[in-house]
């Protein structure tokens, strides 16, 4: 319950810090930080305008996609306390309850029946093929190392003492990270402010949607942030009481937030034919983690 | 005894009656007794189920010996999805026949076919002696030729069918050989004289395991084995192909499986071996569903892809066994046979709704179709769903197995070494590549199909079909949703197949320990969350948007507003990258004309996928051997002359080589000397 609200609180503020610092970087003064919320809570007072081709798919999709994040961040735990839902294997429901919102954004955007969201589409089933493997392989990576399947409980067994554990703990961080800016379509994989349907994956997938639905879909894209954040943090606060990991939440949340604008200030998207290796190239460093953990346990004899 | 006696005669009798019956009274007849037999089995099934173990000999001829029928857990099982799946699929084949309607003795033999397939894969699941266990093999792979080539006319089906019968008896042959094998050892045909040879000569074990397993996957389908079946189910009428991927390439699961309990082999090496083929049956199928343009053959290569799935359950549960690892053990074989049904449901769907879109449009290139949502909404929902559980996506039960199947690989991780932890972390690579791969062919399909505007106008009407026909298939999409949300009440019909495998190494135990099931419960409870969190929210944004007027417009064409629908996203490209990506693996024959010139002719593009392991392993091989053989073209030379001549050496040579007989064996004998 305490990560639910914890995410939800960093929701709020994620984005806006992020384009806050975007803004200070290019010398403007910028938005509120809480300015994102204001538009999503314009858009949910609007009424909506519907493409002639799509179908009930396009209509129920941003539902399911928002609901499909809730269920995964319900999974998630805080150091100690343990997500709404947790058992053994919880992370295998996260990753595939966040495909289910995948596949009807996906399917959603082709109910359009436009070439460009088309593009979007046939582009973010690519790349989040690509980006699983590496979660999966990390989460297996820290299974092995603490003995536990479930998230809370591989969180809390997680110590970092030794000097690999630290080469672990920043590799892991790294594969998050990336992992996040994959699945919230931000540099260097997608580039959010982009003018040219040519070039974007999520904002294309999106072009049509309208009123409430879009301020369903920008919600999840929020929450998504929050949630990612949330993980990376629980790999650092492990047995440390509250007192001092609610604090350290908010400071990581913030840091990371603060990064990715920084990022996208100062570097340019990739190429997009260069995607797929970059993202798979993920899943190397995945391996990476897996055998320093094995090296950990000893097992290299 | 009376149950497998009234079998039989029902059986007779429907043989006797289909061809004299009018059109309708031929499909009744025909699924009337497949109902009852089912119910016959299935009243066996589901006493063995719970734990019996149900044992029948027949007295048999001089030839076979007596034939011995055991049903156990495992037969119960897969007898109980054969008759679910035939169900659906012959009452469904009634409503989609209708079409062929003037062809009366054809849907004769049809029906009659369709009995024999029943009937013998209900038998191969109990007989246990392996001279009638071919005759019954034969039977089925006879039957299903039969069925296959219903559109006998057209020379594809004819040349699946033909594959498909030459690929079938391959199977036959390595079976054949490792029954003989125990012929000879042992002198008698029971399953049993198999179990009594290994536990003697347990180094032949594995050995006599392969030949088994050679023969089984060819029936399954794993790679390299499965070049048949991308060609038998576009083939086949829609209700065959359900049934066919469905049962028939599960049988050689079920194969492999009961080989695993009767012969014993090094479960360690064993489980590896089908491990590795199985990660390969499964990343290799789908990678080659993604690029089919064809819809049933699209699903065709997924089933090598499920498969591939099952077989890495059958792989870590054999593992289990090697290692004295229960929790393993159990894990691995529950995911497999849950996966087994899981498959049989969603595939047959799949097939069922293609055979509906096929009937509708007489198409099955995706890349002519498009929007059918809007006129066949009820078939599109049932794609749907059926689409999400192959992905193994909640809240349906393809997420079931495939839970099962991670979390086996995730324990085993605990207590691995290094090797076989690179074993678990490969396997978990291709599982969660095979996921995502699915989920990428699947948006596309479902998309291209059901999505957008349609790509090419039909000259009839293109309407939904009778609810009649669509009721066999929300019977199986109900099935669907249950094992998603209820998965814990299903896991517990399996314990007792379970059991038999893990008794292996624990003969004590004789009751499972649901314990490592239990984690199901929490999953269930995750599932309602999530169906109830959709339709919470979907309620409240109708209530919410109720009051609100919206407004209908063109789709956002970046201020182009003369769209056609050839603008649209095809198959074709939404795949292109991913086809780009994955060049090395695949084989694509390109036909491309473009446009120049001032006054350009007009331009088209054509791809063709190709198999490169169907190239690798069969054409170049066909194509040596043709070419050897044609060296002796020269004996075939159309002269009488030389015929006369071939038939004088030959009589000639009979009535010589007896003169000599003495002078050949004692030449032989001075061979022996040297």
């Amino acid at each position: 319950m305490l990560s639910l609200i914890l995410q939800l609180i960093a929701a709020i503020f994620f984005t806006g810090i992020i384009i806050r610092t975007k803004s200070i970087f290019s010398g403007r003064k910028g938005p509120g930080i809480l300015q994102p919320i204001k538009d999503v809570i314009r858009l949910f007072k609007k009424s909506a305008v519907y493409s002639e081709t799509t179908s009930f798919i396009f209509q129920i999709a941003p539902t399911v996609y928002f609901s499909s994040v809730i269920m995964a961040m319900l999974v998630i735990p805080f150091g100690q306390s343990k997500g709404i839902i947790s058992f053994n294997g919880d992370f295998i429901f996260f990753a595939y309850v966040l495909a289910l919102g995948k596949f009807f954004s996906i399917i959603s955007a082709m109910d359009t029946g436009s070439s460009f969201e088309g593009m979007g589409a046939s582009r973010e089933a690519l790349y989040s093929m690509f980006a699983e493997p590496a979660f999966f392989i990390l989460m297996g990576s820290l299974a092995l190392l603490t003995g536990h399947t479930s998230f809370q409980e591989i969180f809390s067994a997680l110590h970092i003492g030794s000097y690999i554990t630290y080469a672990l703990a920043i590799l892991a961080t790294f594969v998050l990270l990336m992992i996040a800016m994959i699945e919230n379509s931000r540099m260097p994989i997608d580039d959010p402010k982009t003018h040219l349907e040519l070039t974007m994956i999520h904002e294309v997938m999106i072009l049509d949607n309208s009123g409430f639905d879009l301020g369903l879909i920008l919600t999840t894209g929020y929450l998504k942030f929050a949630m990612y954040g949330a993980l990376i943090v629980n790999l650092y606060i492990g047995v440390i009481p509250y007192g001092f990991t609610i604090p350290l939440f908010f400071i990581i949340q913030f840091l990371m937030a603060f990064m990715i604008g920084t990022i996208e200030s100062f570097m340019a998207r990739f190429r997009m034919g260069h995607n797929a290796q970059f993202i798979f190239a993920l899943t190397s460093v995945s391996l990476l983690i897996f055998f320093g953990a094995l090296l950990i346990l000893g097992k290299f004899l | 005894m009376i149950i497998i006696k009234v079998f039989i005669i029902l059986l007779m009798l429907g043989f006797i009656l289909i061809p004299f019956m009018q059109l309708k009274g031929k499909g009744i007849v025909s699924f009337s007794v497949i109902l009852v037999n089912a119910l016959l089995s299935s009243y066996l099934a589901i006493q063995c189920l719970a734990g019996e173990k149900l044992e029948f000999i027949l007295p048999g001829s001089y030839i076979t010996g007596l034939i011995p029928l055991r049903i156990d857990a495992l037969s119960a099982w897969f007898m109980l999805i054969i008759n679910f799946v035939f169900l659906t699929g012959n009452f469904y084949g009634l409503s989609y026949m209708k079409a062929y309607k003037a062809q009366k003795n054809n849907i004769s033999l049809h029906a009659i076919a369709m009995l024999i397939l029943h009937a013998s894969l209900i038998s191969l699941c109990v007989i246990q002696n392996s001279f009638v266990f071919l005759i019954a093999w034969e039977g089925m792979a006879l039957s299903a030729f039969i069925l296959i080539i219903f559109e006998h006319e057209k020379t594809a089906t004819i040349k699946a069918g033909i594959n498909y019968l030459i690929q079938s008896h391959i199977s036959i042959v390595f079976l054949m050989i490792a029954f003989i094998w125990i012929a000879i050892k042992k002198g008698s045909y029971d399953f049993n004289a198999i179990t009594a040879y290994t536990i003697e000569n347990h180094p032949m074990a594995l050995l006599l395991f392969i030949f088994f397993l050679i023969a089984f996957a060819i029936k399954a389908g794993f790679v390299p084995f499965h070049t048949w079946l991308p060609y038998a189910h576009p083939a086949a009428p829609a209700h065959i192909s359900g049934i066919m991927s469905g049962v028939i390439i599960k049988i050689g699961i079920f194969g492999i499986l009961r080989m695993l309990l009767v012969v014993k082999p090094d479960f360690i090496t064993t489980g590896y071996i089908i491990l590795i083929i199985s990660v390969i049956s499964g990343l290799y199928g789908v990678m080659l569903a993604i690029i089919q343009h064809n819809l049933k053959k699209l699903l065709a290569y997924h089933s090598i892809e499920n498969i591939g799935i099952i077989g890495i359950g059958i792989g870590t549960g054999c593992i289990g066994l090697g290692s004295n690892n229960q929790l393993l053990a159990g894990l691995g074989f529950a995911g497999a046979l849950l996966h087994t049904l899981n498959h049989a449901l969603f595939k047959s769907l799949l097939f069922y709704t293609a055979g509906i879109v096929y009937q509708a449009t007489h198409d099955l290139d995706i890349e002519h179709l498009g929007g059918l949502i809007k006129k066949m909404p009820q078939t599109a929902i049932l794609f749907l769903i059926a689409a999400i559980a192959i992905c193994g996506i909640p809240p349906f039960n393809g997420f079931i197995s495939e839970f099962l199947i991670y979390s086996g690989l995730y324990q085993w991780m605990q207590h691995a070494l290094l090797f076989s932890s690179i074993a678990i972390i490969f396997t978990v690579l291709g599982l969660v590549l095979i996921g995502g791969l699915a989920m990428l062919c699947f948006t596309k399909a479902f998309s291209i199909v059901f999505l957008g505007n349609a790509r090419k106008n039909f000259s009839h009407e293109i309407k939904e079909p009778p609810f009649i026909e669509l009721l066999p298939l929300y019977f199986i999409a109900l099935f669907i949703v249950m094992i998603g949300v209820f998965p814990l009440q299903f896991i517990q019909f399996l314990s007792h197949t379970v059991l038999l495998f893990t008794a292996n190494i624990s003969p004590s135990v004789n009751t499972l320990d649901l314990n490592i099931f239990q984690v199901l419960q929490p999953i269930s409870f995750a599932m309602w969350g999530l169906v109830l969190l959709i339709v919470c929210l979907f309620f409240l944004r109708k209530f919410i948007l109720s009051s609100r007027k919206d407004s209908i417009q063109p789709s956002w064409g970046c201020a182009y507003n003369a769209p056609t629908v050839k603008l649209q996203y095809t198959a074709n490209s939404f795949v292109r990258p991913y086809r780009k990506l994955f060049r090395p693996f695949l084989l694509l024959f390109k036909i491309q004309k473009d446009t120049n010139g001032i006054f350009p002719e007009k331009a088209h593009y054509n791809t063709h996928p190709y198999d490169k392991i169907e190239q690798y392993l069969i054409d170049n091989p066909i194509k040596a051997f043709k070419s050897f053989l044609s060296r002796f073209l020269f004996l075939q030379n159309g002269k009488l002359q030389f015929y006369i001549l071939y038939g004088i050496i030959f009589i000639v040579s009979i009535i010589c080589i007896p003169l000599f007989y003495e002078q050949v064996i004692r030449f032989i004998e001075f061979l022996k000397q040297l």
